[in-house]
């Protein structure tokens, strides 16, 4: 209760800035927190990478092994991406097997790196139709102050982008890094009423859990959409959303190439 | 491009074409949907309850309540919860389905839930649930739409009071064309597919109420597929409508 309480106060200061057209941490509307993105801390991992956006921290790793290829692509290496909203992350998650909201996140990062085809999944082949290189992306959740969607697929890029393949260790050759040909980005909009709110923190979403995820990838292309929350999106929010998705996506795929 | 397998014999199917002559493989042309049959009021038990076939897609939704909430420490004192479970039977597939709620029938159940929460009017019901089931008996590419037709067509047939109606469309980009309910070739092959449902008041799309898509698309092609599931969604709510009226009088001449 002590906490609903403290939404609501939260709740009532979010507003009362938003009508002047304000945030609370004074950021313009279409503003996203500093991003800061570091890689292969994991040494055991085969890619690892840590993202703050703001306060949020997540953390992604990856590691591959052989395995039997999808009947259907079998000479296609296999992506599984997994998220774990872990209860050390926010007093509102609790431990257990990942409810709808991991299942989500996890299946909107996974739709992002799919369908970009930031990995080049022909390259991981290793005998037609019998064994392939099975990508495993966990995402970890550190500290959730809003918006892990966006930090998530940002882990789970840069950690696929300091992915070796460890050939040797299954005496398959050498080495070689991990083919990954684009660079998919995921914007998250909180929208209230007429105004959107790209990458909102954890107080802002206490005016309501009503987000649009837009992933695109470097061409500007969409490859992946994502609206979440029970509310009513109007057509005009609608392109306003795609737009400023592409733009804003632009910006966080400089630090990305950095990296 | 990854090589074409039929999803229904595991055939190689390198040069399937999905276009031909202007026409899709089965003869639709682009902004047309598949037959469509609504009846509502199929089960007894349910207090509301739709069959509807799109395409070959099957499905049969049901609601119950408004009714108390178990368990209790999930009531609202403000409004009453909806529960959406999506599910799919093992032999609705190809291949069997494990039964039980998956990954993807628990993403499908978040967003179908959250497309009609904000149409039901939860506020007249504090501390009360309101369920919906679904259950999908044959898919075919766009179930989650075809179940969220029969939800709403089952939530008035329940009599649960609503701000409107939902109608659910998808839009799919195949061989460079939009194209409206794909059906399960287009759905595997296309380069994207777009799920669409909206909220329809006085015979007006007034906004959108669920939106995912995966694949590739541009901007511009994603405004168009918009456009293209409002044209086929309008169609659906007609046929929504007629459904619950011909229930009504059924009902009528039952009395007489």
């Amino acid at each position: 209760m002590p906490e609903d309480i403290l939404m609501e106060i939260k709740r009532d200061y979010v507003l009362s800035k938003l009508r002047d057209g304000e945030r609370i941490d004074g950021r313009r509307l279409d503003e996203i927190r500093p991003i800061e993105i570091q890689t292969g801390l994991i040494a055991k991992a085969e890619g690892s990478a840590l993202v703050k956006l703001g306060n949020t921290m997540v953390v992604a790793g990856v590691k591959m092994q052989p395995g039997e290829p999808f009947p259907d692509t079998p000479d296609q290496g296999i992506i599984i991406t997994n998220a774990e909203l872990v209860p050390l992350a926010s007093p509102t998650f609790e431990p257990g097997p990942p409810d709808e909201n991991a299942i989500e996140l996890a299946r909107v990062v996974d739709r992002g790196i799919r369908h970009s085809g930031a990995v080049d999944l022909s390259k991981l082949c290793i005998e037609e139709g019998e064994k392939v290189w099975m990508i495993f992306i966990d995402i970890w959740a550190l500290d959730d102050d809003g918006n892990l969607m966006d930090a998530s697929a940002l882990a789970a890029i840069a950690a696929l982008l300091n992915t070796t393949v460890p050939a040797e260790r299954f005496e398959l050759g050498n080495n070689f890094p991990l083919p990954v040909r684009d660079l998919p980005v995921a914007v998250t909009s909180l929208v209230f009423e007429d105004k959107i709110l790209v990458d909102p923190c954890r107080d802002e979403l206490s005016i309501g859990k009503n987000t649009i995820t837009i992933t695109t990838d470097q061409n500007d292309n969409i490859v992946s959409i994502q609206k979440s929350g029970p509310f009513l999106l109007s057509e005009k929010m609608f392109d306003e959303l795609i737009d400023l998705s592409i733009v804003k996506a632009r910006e966080v795929r400089e630090l990305l190439r950095e990296v | 491009m990854p090589k074409r397998i039929n999803p229904l014999k595991g055939d190689l199917m390198e040069e399937i074409k999905l276009i031909v002559d202007g026409k899709r493989l089965d003869g639709r042309s682009f902004d047309e949907l598949r037959p469509i049959k609504i009846e509502a009021g199929v089960l007894k038990r349910a207090d509301g309850s739709c069959y509807l076939e799109m395409g070959k897609n099957k499905v049969v939704a049901a609601v119950y309540g408004p009714r108390e909430v178990h368990p209790k420490h999930l009531e609202d004192p403000s409004m009453a919860i909806v529960r959406y479970r999506y599910s799919m039977a093992p032999f609705s597939v190809e291949e069997r389905k494990r039964p039980g709620p998956d990954r993807r029938s628990i993403e499908i159940s978040k967003v179908s839930r959250e497309a009609l929460e904000p149409v039901i009017m939860k506020e007249l019901f504090p501390r009360s649930a309101i369920d919906i089931f679904v259950e999908v008996l044959q898919a075919d590419a766009g179930s989650r739409t075809a179940c969220l037709n029969a939800a709403s067509v089952a939530l008035v047939d329940a009599g649960i009071p609503m701000r409107g109606m939902v109608t659910s469309v998808a839009v799919a980009m195949v061989d460079g064309v939009l194209v409206l309910d794909p059906m399960k070739e287009e759905d595997y092959y296309g380069e994207a597919d777009i799920p669409f449902a909206f909220l329809i008041r006085n015979g007006k799309i007034e906004s959108i109420t669920l939106l995912q898509m995966d694949g590739r698309v541009t901007a511009e092609e994603l405004r168009q597929a918009l456009q293209l599931a409002k044209k086929g969604a309008m169609q659906i709510y007609q046929l929504q409508r007629e459904a619950i009226m011909r229930k009504y009088i059924r009902e009528e001449e039952v009395v007489e």
